[in-house]
């Protein structure tokens, strides 16, 4: 049993006035250290409302979140540095060239000017962007702005990663270059991850643990598995997920 | 890792923008016809009407050779800056108080409309009848003249600040003022810009009013002296220190856009 590094002990959340109207109710969750957990669900089911209460954007409205046995919306500032984030939109602020926008978390962090260049432009070099380093993000195509967000996120060597549908807007062809690409920074460094998703497929792909939210954000059905297991558990797991998804829209 | 960037992005193509040259082409191609229709036009009517082209050249070289005229056109210009640096920084103030409170934007935001009502040359009479100082006097009436466009201008720009880039740099857990200067700053300069070449305009046309009616000196009193000497060359020529005055902040201004904002595809920057 590894020890957990994000934890959500039955958190609920509501907006506005309470009404009733729950984008999470009552969710169980952990997440032990080094694990990549995709979390699958339709649109509207809360997989970002989990997401932001993750990175301690927002405040349970009850319940409690930890990630490293601290609340991340109380000891916000305690996690700089520790969290990276993958947005589903690259969010690269346009007045910054290619390798300020990858400094942006260094620079925020008080890491030296020459310290964070060269960390930001080992990360371009890395995901295959060295050439474009000092080129706005306008001048660069949807897959390229994805790849420095995601050097972004990496760059400040995150404990936790966190990515909200972060290929959705790609193509099918760049979406699974990146995926594959991704997976390999995401086990090359160790971080502990949450990937949140739409696509079976890319959950599969990505995760060692699958969630599966209804609306509001529960956990409807859970799957682990591994390199080991066969085409044909994966087939059932796929199975299951649909039943699971299917379930939610009779109800 | 195949995917080529989209270089082309931004340019002008397909005849959409014209190029800068031939745009400045056209800008004094137009200039210089208007010139030579007003001098065509002061062959058939009397001089003090439309006195020629020669003769109010004479009088911009009268003016730019002697001291005591350069000097009214440097207070002129100092009045303008001075009065729109002091709208500016109340501006801000007041703009990014109503950007943080949205009850204190429900007071302010009607007394500017009710400000933006008032016409110039009332706040000549007020500051007439409130002030002493003549260089006080005017100050007041550039910064109540355009202190709304300001406010208003970076309010709008801070409230249309990118909500997606402020939670992806608040996911870094920036320092109030690293939030200030990485995001905040960069998403509303563009904003203040705007605003001081549109704020511009208007605090030439209407330091000349403050000055006609209140100042011993300036473009404005030297504006009335022409009046009164109906001399119609020097009015056209001091009317042009302003408009010269006037072009070269304005190219300052842009020059400063287009570098502070080089980051924009090129179709959006400034001509």
């Amino acid at each position: 049993m590894t020890t957990a590094e994000i934890a959500f002990e039955h958190v609920s959340k509501t907006f506005g006035r309470d009404d009733g109207s729950y984008a999470v109710r009552d969710l169980s969750f952990s997440v032990g250290r080094g694990e990549l957990v995709a979390i699958l669900g339709k649109t509207g089911c809360g997989k970002s409302t989990t997401f932001n209460l993750v990175a301690g954007l927002i405040e349970p409205s009850a319940g409690k979140v930890t990630v490293q046995g601290r609340d991340p919306f109380r000891d916000f500032a305690w996690f700089r540095g520790k969290i990276g984030i993958v947005f589903q939109n690259d969010r690269l602020m346009p007045w910054r060239s290619a390798i300020e926008n990858v400094a942006l978390g260094l620079e925020l962090n008080h890491a030296p000017l020459a310290e964070r260049m060269e960390i930001a432009g080992k990360w371009l070099d890395r995901l295959g962007l060295s050439a474009h380093a000092q080129d706005y993000p306008h001048a660069l195509s949807g897959g390229m702005r994805q790849r420095v967000s995601i050097a972004r996120a990496f760059a400040v060597k995150p404990d936790i990663l966190l990515c909200d549908e972060p290929f959705s807007a790609l193509d099918e062809v760049t979406a699974n270059g990146l995926r594959a690409q991704f997976l390999d920074l995401v086990r090359e460094t160790g971080a502990t991850g949450i990937f949140i998703t739409h696509s079976i497929n890319e959950a599969l792909q990505l995760g060692r643990r699958i969630l599966v939210f209804h609306r509001p954000a529960a956990i409807a059905y859970e799957a682990s598995f591994d390199k080991a297991t066969s085409e044909s558990q994966r087939n059932d797991i796929r199975s299951a997920i649909l039943r699971a998804l299917a379930t939610e829209q009779a109800a | 890792m195949t995917e080529a960037a989209p270089r082309q992005a931004g340019r002008p193509h397909g005849g959409a923008v014209a190029p800068r040259s031939r745009i400045k082409f056209e800008g004094v191609a137009a200039l210089a016809g208007l010139a030579v229709v007003w001098q065509i036009v002061s062959y058939f009517v009397p001089p003090f009407l439309f006195p020629s082209i020669p003769a109010i050249t004479l009088r911009l070289i009268a003016i730019f050779t002697a001291w005591d005229t350069i000097y009214d056109a440097l207070v002129t210009s100092g009045r303008i800056l001075a009065g729109l640096a002091g709208a500016f920084v109340l501006g801000s103030v007041l703009a990014v108080l109503m950007g943080r409170s949205e009850r204190l934007a429900r007071y302010v935001h009607p007394l500017l409309n009710f400000n933006q009502g008032i016409p110039a040359l009332s706040w000549v009479v007020i500051a007439i009848i409130w002030f002493r100082g003549i260089e006080f006097r005017i100050f007041f009436i550039m910064v109540m003249t355009t202190l709304p466009a300001f406010s208003f201008q970076i309010l709008d720009s801070y409230r249309a600040m990118s909500k997606d880039l402020f939670e992806m740099t608040l996911s870094f857990r920036p320092s109030r003022y690293n939030l200030l200067r990485t995001l905040v700053w960069p998403s509303v300069l563009p904003g203040i810009l705007t605003a001081w070449k549109v704020n511009l305009g208007n605090a030439s046309r209407v330091v000349v009013v403050a000055e006609l009616v209140g100042a011993t000196g300036g473009v404005g009193y030297e504006l009335l002296q022409q009046q009164q000497l109906f001399d119609m060359a020097g009015a056209v020529a001091w009317t042009l220190v302003l408009v010269f005055f006037v072009l070269i902040v304005q190219w300052i201004i842009t020059a400063i856009e287009n570098s502070v904002l080089r980051y924009r595809p090129a179709a959006e920057r400034s001509l």
